[in-house]
């Protein structure tokens, strides 16, 4: 085995020093009647036929050239040097920084990730990241809830999370046990989030998207005006961080707490992760944050350096009464985040938004002209947005699959209880997609309906 | 430009925020040809620019190429952290992982475009249940901390749907069990209660007799625990917690010492984790992406996060979602997907024979450590270890004041990492060793005469270590300051 570097001698060696007489003398604290009694022994595969094996079956998998869907899951154009710098071994292969003084890389680098998350969020303070998007909102209703002491026990969750993000939500929630969920359904008509009145004494949280699964950009900072008045805290959940170009930062909008999923800036969400939860909060809220969280300070000599701090939040310190069990964070895509805005600057950034949306906005416009298709809602959006189709829209993406589109994601498939939205995609474009790309997407779209499918 | 350079090549690099000059660019997007966002009200556009660094590529790259040398990581050198379990990262790993037909796939295309990826789940899952003995395992928990949350969830169901959930609340958890443990428990609305490992460091019946009765939802048993001991009377303990109703939940984050030796379903283990970082080699990346995969028993698979992937009969794969008595999703896709195809490929490439010789070199490293170091370093508890050993500073301290951590900071200086230091909390001054399979008897033979060099200097010259570290880039961090001042994101110098 190429990864094991004792020779035979080695081995003789060392059991000849430890004092047994063979390996298997070395697991003698096992009682026999608890060994394995049958033990795997097949061969591995040398590294030509592991090779052709793991490559035969990721050709399996169909690439579209283009991607016309983000639902949670954005692709943005990465340059290379993102994957260069990550791939490098003193990142990639490196632990958590227990010992700052050869850690310096990764903790400085996690440093300038929180301060873009900040920026990009217009909050206070950021961590270190967390796994996704999804559990960053099930964190942040936690936090909420700590922050209430227990003396407020439900939470109002807008119905325009990502489905899936509501069942990840759903899932921690009711592990932690006596916190009710009222869910916020959206308006048939704009697509917003209905709240059904002033917040009361009992709700610890508002939480809706930004923009929302529907793509519609919501009046955050009515939400936020709402939940402060009812003594809530506001939540938003940032689908596509590279939208904070062009639309309010949370912070702007009075928002108290703001997450959301970093992968399509990263470049990491192939079969949808590793993902990268973010999440910043106001000042007064750091210490019920969850997560590793970076601190400058200095060394022995004088110097500026970076540890991690404010341990005292944290399960190994705390123990039961910690902020959350997350003992780890998702640092090397953290570390592809802060490459590739740095990259960008504020100018790539913008011009990524509003490339996005304009490829979105010409491909909305053209599937418009089709008789009989409209928009599933009318609230505003910016890169992703639903069409009705007036039938047939499986038989429409099948087409445009054939052609290497990937065309949006059915609704029908999150709501299969919702016959208005049998008929409706949910599609996305990015600055993946050129001009080309997009008009012929329309012209296909327009001959499958011309024929009559 | 001296400013910049510590010594030699070693840069001391600002933050980026520092070497940005307004007009600078690191990419190459097309400018737009509409730059007005017609149709969002005023009121939702950014007011003000977030505060990004301006950078070529060239600078960018530089940075982080620079930032990366402060780093020490596998490949510079041995990384003995016990029980955090850093070996060798397999590079074939890594470029299966970076293959289109997985990086450039949605996760919502439909089960006929990603038959390759849910084929490679399904492998996955199955492999994993082959080494442990479950009956089911699901990829979904983003770390071994997620998969803890993710085991006791499919618990807490399993009690629930008994009708036992208002009284079923208590958690049992040894003093050698990992710390996420307690704060696990806690999210899953459960009561953590502490028992105590027996003088030989393993749990023994009678710390759980007093237990068993109709509060009892579980016990989370580490094994080996953190001193690196197989925990023996797991099988009896958990046939005991078992007749009392419970269910045991085994943290398999020290899998590594035992993969083809024992599969846990056999000692009556009801759910565990996998840590791959830890048993299959893929990347830790200074915190993670890792992956926490769950195993578990036939009675709690109906609980398992959603979807899973199912085989056909024509050996197509699909997945599902609609079960009834799942818990949800612990994930919004499937996990850390690409660490899962790192780690399927160092499986395959092991197969079952090489998994074990995994496990058989893990253990004959440490217990080589081990005797080495038995004379110089007071062995925490005399009985048999396999893959870590745990040392005290209690005899060294005594005779020096010379503690623990000044040792591991003084290693520094010889361009070793330290290894896990003060865990577990039942160990003073504990300095606990792993060094995995992939370090060589030479690489373990020049760590051990580094720490007998050390502990003799400590005798000798004990301020020399207390001083520790000299060669490093930064000396000794001041961790109360970070606590005390909070500069937790870079703010402009005031003019």
């Amino acid at each position: 085995m190429r990864y094991l570097p004792h020779s035979p001698h080695d081995i003789q060696h060392m059991l000849k020093t430890i004092g047994v007489e063979d390996v298997e003398e070395l697991f003698r604290s096992i009682p026999r009647d608890q060994r394995t009694e049958k033990p795997d022994e097949s061969p591995g595969l040398p590294e030509c036929q592991l090779r052709r094996y793991i490559e035969g079956l990721s050709s399996k998998n169909k690439v579209f050239c283009v991607m016309l869907a983000s639902a949670g899951a954005p692709f943005h154009a990465v340059p290379k040097a993102v994957e260069t710098i990550i791939g490098r071994s003193e990142f990639q292969t490196a632990y958590t920084p227990y010992q700052p003084e050869v850690s310096q890389g990764t903790l400085q680098a996690v440093f300038e990730f929180q301060t873009i998350v900040t920026e990009l969020m217009g909050l206070d303070v950021s961590n270190a990241s967390l796994y996704d998007g999804a559990s960053a909102v099930g964190e942040a209703l936690l936090l909420a809830l700590r922050v209430h002491k227990g003396k407020r026990r439900s939470v109002w969750v807008s119905e325009g999370l990502h489905p899936h993000a509501q069942t990840v939500i759903r899932t921690m929630l009711h592990a932690f046990g006596e916190v009710e969920i009222r869910w916020l359904p959206l308006d048939g008509k704009t697509g917003a989030t209905l709240l059904p009145g002033p917040v009361t004494s009992d709700v610890a949280a508002v939480a809706v998207g930004y923009p929302n699964f529907l793509g519609v950009v919501e009046d955050v900072a009515a939400v936020a005006v709402a939940a402060r008045q009812g003594g809530a805290l506001s939540i938003v959940s940032v689908s596509d961080p590279s939208h904070l170009a062009v639309l309010a930062s949370p912070g702007q909008l009075g928002v108290d707490i703001a997450v959301g999923e970093g992968m399509g800036i990263s470049g990491t969400g192939g079969m949808g992760g590793p993902g990268l939860g973010l999440m910043a909060v106001r000042d007064e809220y750091v210490k019920q944050m969850p997560g590793r969280i970076v601190g400058q300070t200095v060394d022995s000599r004088g110097n500026p350096g970076y540890v991690l701090t404010l341990a005292t939040r944290e399960q190994h310190i705390r123990r039961e009464k910690a902020t959350s069990n997350i003992c780890s964070n998702q640092a090397l895509v953290a570390l592809a985040f802060t490459v590739h805005m740095s990259l960008l600057g504020p100018s790539g950034l913008k011009d990524m938004a509003v490339l996005s949306r304009n490829r979105a906005m010409e491909l909305r416009r053209g599937l418009l002209e089709i008789p009989g298709v409209c928009e599933l809602v009318s609230g505003p959006v910016m890169n992703e947005f639903a069409l009705v189709f007036p039938k047939n829209a499986e038989g429409l993406r099948a087409h445009m699959a054939d052609n290497g589109i990937f065309f949006g994601v059915p609704l029908g498939r999150f709501y299969p209880d919702k016959p208005e939205y049998k008929e409706a995609i949910l599609l996305s474009a990015t600055e993946t997609a050129c001009r080309d790309d997009i008009s012929h997407t329309i012209l296909l779209a327009k001959e499958f309906y011309r024929e009559g499918k | 430009m001296t400013t910049h350079i510590h010594s030699g090549l070693l840069h001391r690099e600002p933050p980026i925020f520092e070497l940005s000059s307004p007009g600078r660019t690191g990419h190459a997007l097309p400018a737009p040809e509409n730059l007005d966002c017609e149709g969002l009200p005023g009121h939702f556009l950014r007011e003000k620019a977030p505060g990004l660094p301006e950078l070529s590529e060239v600078e960018v790259v530089r940075h982080f190429v620079r930032l990366s040398q402060w780093n020490h990581c596998i490949e510079t050198g041995m990384y003995p952290l016990g029980s955090c379990t850093m070996k060798y990262n397999p590079k074939i790993n890594d470029a299966m992982s970076g293959l289109a037909g997985f990086t450039a796939t949605h996760p919502l295309q439909e089960d006929e475009f990603v038959q390759g990826s849910l084929e490679l789940m399904y492998q996955l899952e199955s492999a994993l249940c082959r080494v442990s003995g479950f009956h089911s395992v699901t990829l979904q928990p983003s770390a071994g901390a997620n998969g803890e949350f993710t085991g006791l969830a499919l618990i807490k169901k399993a009690i629930d749907l008994r009708g036992q959930g208002a009284r079923r609340k208590k958690v049992l958890i040894p003093d050698t069990a990992h710390g996420t443990n307690p704060a696990s428990v806690v999210l899953n609305g459960f009561e953590p209660v502490l028992i105590v490992t027996g003088p030989e460091g393993v749990l023994l019946p009678d710390a759980v007799r007093p237990h068993l009765n109709d509060e009892l939802a579980a016990i989370m048993v580490t094994n080996p625990n953190t001193l690196g001991i197989f925990e023996s009377h797991l099988k009896e303990i958990s046939e005991l917690v078992h007749g009392a109703g419970g269910y045991v939940y085994m943290d398999g984050a020290n899998f590594n010492a035992i993969m083809g030796k024992v599969r846990p379903a056999d000692l009556g283990v009801d759910t565990m984790h996998f840590n791959l970082h830890k048993t299959f080699a893929t990347p830790h990346g200074g915190g993670g992406p890792g992956a926490g995969p769950v195993g578990c028993t036939e009675e709690l698979a109906p609980y398992l996060p959603v979807p899973r992937v199912l085989r056909t009969n024509e050996g197509r794969y699909r997945l599902v979602s609609e079960l009834p008595n799942t818990i949800g999703r612990v994930h919004p896709f499937f996990g850390n997907f690409s660490i899962l195809v790192r780690a399927f490929t160092y499986i395959m490439e092991n197969g079952g024979s090489g998994l074990k010789k995994v496990t058989e070199m893990a253990v004959l490293n440490a217990n080589y450590v081990r005797s080495l170091l038995k004379d110089t370093l007071t062995v925490s508890v005399d009985v048999d270890t396999l893959h870590e050993v745990v040392f005290t500073d209690r005899d060294l301290k005594k005779e020096t004041h010379v503690s623990t951590m000044d040792v591991a900071k003084r290693l520094l200086d010889f361009g070793f990492h330290p290894p896990t230091v003060y865990f577990p909390l039942i160990v003073p001054g504990a300095f606990m060793v792993e060094p995995t399979e992939t370090e060589s008897r030479i690489e373990i033979e020049n760590f051990v005469e580094t720490v007998k060099t050390i502990i003799s200097e400590a005798r000798t010259d004990p301020e020399k270590v207390i001083g520790a570290p000299y060669r490093t880039g930064v000396g000794r961090l001041d961790e109360t300051t970070a606590a005390r001042k909070r500069i937790l994101r870079w703010t402009p110098p005031q003019p």
